[in-house]
């Protein structure tokens, strides 16, 4: 039986309500925008990255669900800070725990592991991954184009 | 405020219709799901299946199959008997006057597409029009804005109006010296706004304007009647009226199947065949390239035949009922927005609950049991139309009850609950 009052914990509830670092940044270094085509949500990604490749400022803009705006909003406050290549370690952290064989937390992801509970509902563990992927895909931009995402691809 | 029993929704009706007898016909409606007995409220999207159609299906593969119109043996003659048999029956149920102008298609979407390349495309001009309207299922959409971009054609649409109708004067302007085809859906997927196709068939046949109507929502509700419509095209899905998937009908006029070219080339489809020419089969074969959906075919004949029996104006006006038990009951909760309010509606409740995202509705109505389809509908415009993303949807058949609409009402004040209003 799956545990709604895990998925829909007051965390998520709260990041749901009042998500941080929801604004287009006005110059960002890179971005990327994301779609899940299954429900039309939409996410923008910004990313501002310093020349000792640290995550100054992330954010976000979109539409979506309770599970994949609480995700983006977790994410943006774990990513920022961090050098690409923690920021690119922590996407694969997050998609093992989303989608790996095995319920185990690859190590301690502190308040992201609010969203594993979502494993339950198969379904829905893209509306998790988006903002991550949509990260990835930021992230991985040469600057010189915007690149978009898609869970369905 | 006074609360309206379930049972108020049967009481004081004939018992002409015993939904509690007529769910024993349907297997899947006994299953648990999620610790609950399913309330499957997605009808809109796809429907369950009575036993009748499983054991014919079952019996085709079983007994009485092999390839139709072919051999000389017993089994090719069961089985051409079977499947010549389901297009009569569907004839009947559309109401065409003849059996030719029955074609066996994929379903709705290979319908349209068929229409809008053998009948359309090589009749349109660039400039040209095609007209349909705002409330459209993509698959009614789509294949016209192909046709249009391969021959530089129009596509235009009519407007609907804040209750989710057809803006019926703007129809009226719209339709001009360059229209050349007019396709609408006889009921929305998306809002269950019934249309007045009689009127956007007369309108159009005034100016000599073809219609196809896209029958997909209207067939497992209404009695259908296509030779009084008058329309030229008239379409259906299989597995929207209890039947399988992968098979459904196209209904053209027999004038309008006989001065198109084939949709497909291939077996079946021929009268005779040489490296230098070929001389096509007569409608509706000449529609028909490849082996059929044999067994899909004969599923349908027998989908048709229970809904015939069981009386179309008879479950029309239990699902009437339903609607308005439903609309009565979601609409007494402040948090929900209907979307989708027509005067003329099928038994579809679309709509929102405050600004919780559907697809967390969804979810947790399922924990109950509770099957409603959250999204887009594949109906994107009409969302942009009233400016959402998504709704929630339930739809209801004849098998639901008023049980099932106190469920969903349960499952909505647990949303609610969840997300702390």
């Amino acid at each position: 039986m799956t545990d709604l009052r895990a998925i829909y914990q007051e965390l998520i509830l709260d990041h749901y309500r009042k998500p941080r670092n929801f604004v287009a940044l006005e110059s960002p270094t890179s971005q990327a925008r994301g779609h899940n085509p299954l429900c039309g949500d939409r996410i923008e990604v910004y990313l501002m990255i310093d020349a000792a490749k640290i995550v100054q400022d992330v954010a976000f803009q979109g539409a979506g669900c309770a599970i994949s705006t609480a995700s983006a909003s977790l994410m943006t406050e774990v990513v920022k800070g961090k050098t690409l290549a923690e920021a690119r370690s922590l996407f694969d952290e997050f998609h093992e725990m989303m989608t790996g064989d095995t319920a185990a937390v690859p190590r301690d992801l502190g308040k992201l592991e609010a969203l594993s509970s979502v494993r339950q509902i198969p379904i829905r563990v893209k509306c998790a991954t988006l903002a991550w992927h949509t990260l990835k895909a930021a992230l991985d931009e040469d600057s010189s184009q915007s690149p978009s995402i898609s869970t369905e691809s | 405020m006074t609360r309206l029993e379930a049972t108020d929704v049967l009481a004081g009706k004939p018992s002409s219709f015993d939904v509690s007898r007529v769910r024993l016909d349907f297997p899947a409606l006994s299953q648990i799901v999620n610790g609950s007995p399913v309330a499957y409220l997605d009808n809109a999207a796809s429907t369950q299946k009575p036993t009748s159609v499983i054991e014919t299906v079952t019996a085709a593969y079983t007994f009485n199959y092999s390839n139709v119109h072919r051999g000389v043996h017993t089994l090719s003659q069961r089985a051409t008997e079977a499947y010549e048999g389901a297009r009569e029956t569907a004839r009947q149920f559309l109401g065409a006057p003849l059996v030719e102008e029955i074609v066996f298609v994929r379903g709705t979407t290979e319908g349209i597409n068929l229409v809008a390349q053998s009948y359309l495309r090589p009749r349109l001009e660039p400039g040209d029009e095609v007209l349909i309207s705002g409330l459209e299922h993509h698959s009614n959409i789509v294949p016209w804005q192909m046709v249009c971009q391969q021959t530089g054609a129009n596509l235009r649409v009519v407007p609907i109006n804040a209750k989710g109708e057809i803006d019926l004067d703007a129809y009226k302007d719209a339709l001009s010296r360059r229209t050349r085809l007019v396709a609408m859906s006889h009921i929305s997927n998306a809002l269950g706004t019934v249309n007045p196709v009689q009127m956007i068939v007369e309108l159009a046949q005034q100016r000599g304007i073809p219609t196809l109507i896209d029958g997909a929502q209207a067939a497992p509700h209404l009695a259908l009647d296509v030779a009084t419509l008058g329309c030229d095209f008239y379409t259906v899905s299989g597995h929207k009226v209890f039947g399988p998937t992968g098979i459904g009908v196209l209904y053209g006029r027999l004038d309008r199947l006989n001065e198109m070219e084939p949709y497909q080339g291939g077996g079946e489809m021929i009268r005779s065949v040489t490296f230098e020419s070929t001389e096509y089969a007569s409608p509706p074969h000449k529609f028909e390239a490849g082996t059929p959906h044999i067994a899909g075919a004969i599923g349908l004949g027998a989908a048709m035949d229970y809904l015939t029996e069981l009386g179309i104006d008879t479950i029309g006006a239990y699902e009437t009922d339903l609607l308005r038990y439903a609309t009565q009951c979601l609409g007494r909760l402040p948090e929900v927005r209907l979307i989708g309010t027509a005067d003329d509606k099928a038994a579809v409740i679309s709509f929102l609950l405050e600004d919780i995202h559907a697809h967390d509705v969804g979810t947790i109505l399922d924990q109950e049991g509770i099957a409603v389809r959250v999204g887009h509908h594949c109906a994107q415009p009409v969302m942009d139309y009233f400016q959402v993303s998504s709704t929630a949807r339930a739809s209801f058949a004849f098998y639901n009850t008023a049980q099932e609409v106190d469920r969903l009402v349960g499952g909505i004040k647990n949303v609610l609950e969840v997300f702390g209003r």
